[in-house]
């Protein structure tokens, strides 16, 4: 994480509110989707996003997609703030430059169309290679994420080919532009879990072959300790941690970390104590009240954590907590 | 191993009563036959695992035990018998009331299973009149006790389905399948659904019913990670077989499947030494038109034909369960050879 290596891309104070049902008279309810996320992706680097569901990983995913403007905060693509240059060239260029991977490779890729004209497609309209050029580099590129024989492959429709092939052929296709970042949005979850490893072992191979930056959007944090060398882990729409991923996982700061943890299961992880259940609701994300957005949930809750937000701040080497107890604020912000 | 690891080896001793007994299970969808000769015990107050990646068969398993299959799915072979009777060509009746009574079933979607339009509480009332004599009034008092053991504020009997979150709706099922104290609970990936740290907390609290009222489970996934810590006993399935099975620490510790241990392979560590894994190569078949001999021999690690007389078997001859320890049973030729 030296400062030298430049970040092709980074968030800073992201935010995003939607609207929320029930409003009442004269006041409308707002869910904090997304709120104040900064982090930056750099090259050569898995940085992973993990989060329950609602947490607002996806939609952070989706806010670099571009699919949403964010409320407020910027996206700085090579330094350049991403909403203040409209001009297409800039657009086309941010949208080939950061690539998206989704959940679902059976809704992702045509049903009508052959393998060939997914990858060959991106290439035709960002204009990458000649039109002669074309079949070689796709069969290249079907090599590279390990589709054998790719002749064969490019021949295909989408139905002919298993859920972790078709997985396959959507990181091809979003690696056909040259790409600086890959947005992977739990790009395993839907995938038999004899397949996931693979995909993972890719995106580690592609990683060090590309020098590409991955944001790595999970909810399965052991699988995010397998790829990731850096780790972010939302809550309620806020990054509660972040760090280096051994740090993180091993030395967990933020108590919903440490919950998220003691919960997955873990058979190599020896004699566990029972988590502490506890009734109620999980997070409050619409219209939250000032304070630690874990606080109700928290068994380290001290009187000023339902009063003052915690900010994240840096408590241990390149480790961030947003919490009273664990990262108390007389130390620098992060 | 874990919390549950004692209850594991205070039941591995003692073979508990039979209470479902598969004898060559055979279920078959129009020409595919999804089940395909299964073999499997389930003991009175026993947390057995059935381990699978999707479309391995074990979803169909539970569906007949629970007799709810339906066209065009078919038994097309073999027997479940509950306490030793035949569960097949029961009357709807009989089997209405085995159901809920006897086993109860747990799905992944059953929290949107509850009616929209019927309060929790009524919802109890319905299904416990509908199997016993039992007052209105008695029955809500009930339904609040059952609400409170899964960790629910018993005053939500009054509260409709929308008003809870997917995981507080996943307890009230719970609870309900528990209502009248069946001698099974049929789990089917009961959790996939929700968030890790509500998983959690339900399996912590059917497992404290568990103990408590010493109810059998079929507890179907596909995280096997999550079955080493939770059941007694796994079977893992692959492509419509049974192809080993064994005590929970056992299989942790030594197994011998090749499926299984690239299945191990699949689950990178929270904990301990990072190595890169392998999984497994290749995908699960199609079960229209399975491999012949063993049905993972196309992906297994150990089937190449350079050992001659051992690929010939691979290839052409379906290995058969055997015990290579007791309580462990597998379906592999090498594995075979090696306990020879």
């Amino acid at each position: 994480m030296t400062a030298s290596i430049v970040a092709p891309l980074e968030v800073r104070e992201l935010t995003k509110y939607f609207p929320a049902g029930g409003a009442v008279i004269g006041r409308r309810s707002r869910v904090h989707a997304v709120e104040d996320v900064t982090f930056a992706l750099r090259p050569g680097t898995i940085t992973a996003l993990v989060g329950e569901s609602g947490s607002g990983k996806s939609t952070v995913a989706r806010l670099l997609a571009r699919l949403y403007e964010p409320t407020s905060g910027r996206v700085l693509f090579e330094g350049h703030d991403v909403a203040s240059d409209r001009r297409r060239r800039a657009v086309l260029r941010y949208r080939s430059q950061v690539q998206m991977i989704f959940q679902d490779p059976f809704s992702s890729l045509n049903p009508a169309k052959t393998i060939r004209h997914h990858l060959a497609r991106p290439m035709r309209i960002h204009g990458i290679v000649e039109r002669k050029a074309v079949d070689a580099r796709v069969h290249e590129l079907l090599e590279l994420v390990g589709l054998n024989p790719p002749e064969k492959i490019a021949a295909r429709y989408p139905h002919e080919l298993s859920g972790g092939q078709r997985q396959r052929v959507a990181i091809a296709r979003a690696l056909a532009v040259d790409p600086m970042v890959i947005v992977a949005d739990e790009p395993t979850s839907m995938l038999d879990v004899s397949i996931r490893v693979g995909i993972l072992n890719l995106m580690l191979d592609l990683k060090e072959r590309k020098h590409l930056a991955f944001l790595y959007v999970t909810h399965d944090l052991a699988s995010a300790r397998y790829v990731a060398d850096e780790v972010l882990v939302m809550y309620a729409g806020q990054i509660v941690e972040q760090g280096p991923t051994e740090q993180v996982l091993q030395a967990p700061l933020h108590p919903y970390t440490q919950l998220l943890l003691s919960a997955v299961p873990d058979p190599a992880g020896g004699e566990r104590e029972p988590i502490e259940v506890r009734k109620g609701l999980a997070a409050a994300a619409v219209d939250p009240p000032a304070g630690c957005r874990f606080a109700r949930r928290c068994p380290l809750r001290i009187d000023v954590c339902t009063q003052v937000t915690p900010e994240l701040v840096r408590a241990r080497g390149e480790q961030s907590a947003r919490c009273h107890v664990t990262a108390p604020a007389s130390t620098t912000p992060a | 191993m874990t919390v549950l690891a004692g209850v594991a080896t205070e039941r591995s001793t003692a073979r508990p009563e039979t209470l479902i007994e598969l004898q060559q299970l055979a279920v078959e969808y129009g020409a595919v036959r999804a089940v395909d000769g299964v073999d499997l015990t389930i003991g009175a107050g026993e947390i057995v695992g059935l381990a699978g990646e999707s479309g391995c068969g074990k979803s169909t398993i539970a569906n007949a035990v629970m007799q709810i299959l339906r066209p065009p799915a078919r038994i097309a072979g073999g027997r479940v018998l509950f306490r030793n009777e035949e569960l097949t060509g029961r009357s709807r009746e009989e089997l209405r009331r085995f159901r809920w009574r006897n086993v109860s079933m747990v799905f992944q979607s059953a929290m949107n299973a509850l009616n929209p339009v019927t309060r929790v509480g009524d919802q109890f009332v319905d299904m416990m009149r509908a199997h016993e004599r039992i007052s209105k009034r008695d029955a809500l008092a009930r339904a609040g006790e059952l609400l409170d053991v899964v960790g629910i504020d018993p005053r939500r009997i009054r509260a409709y389905p929308h008003e809870l979150s997917g995981g507080m709706r996943q307890r009230v099922i719970v609870a309900m399948a528990l209502a009248l104290e069946p001698e099974l609970l049929i789990m089917d990936e009961p959790t996939t659904a929700l968030d890790v740290v509500v998983q959690r907390e339900i399996l912590q609290q059917v497992r404290d019913l568990q103990r408590e009222l010493g109810f059998a489970v079929l507890f179907i996934t596909h995280d096997l990670s999550l079955l080493l810590e939770f059941a007694h006993r796994i079977a893992i399935m692959y492509a419509g077989e049974i192809v080993e099975e064994a005590p929970s620490h056992v299989l942790h510790e030594r197994p011998e499947h090749p499926y299984t241990v690239g299945l191990m392979q699949s689950f990178p560590a929270l904990t301990g030494p990072l190595e890169r894994m392998t999984g497994i190569p290749g995908a699960p078949p199609d079960l229209a038109s399975p491999p012949a001999g063993c049905r993972f021999h196309p992906r297994c690690p150990h089937c190449a034909p350079g050992n001659a007389g051992l690929y010939e078997r691979q290839t052409t001859v379906r290995p058969v369960l055997r015990e290579v320890d007791p309580g462990h049973r597998v379906a592999c030729h090498l594995v075979e050879d090696r306990h020879r």
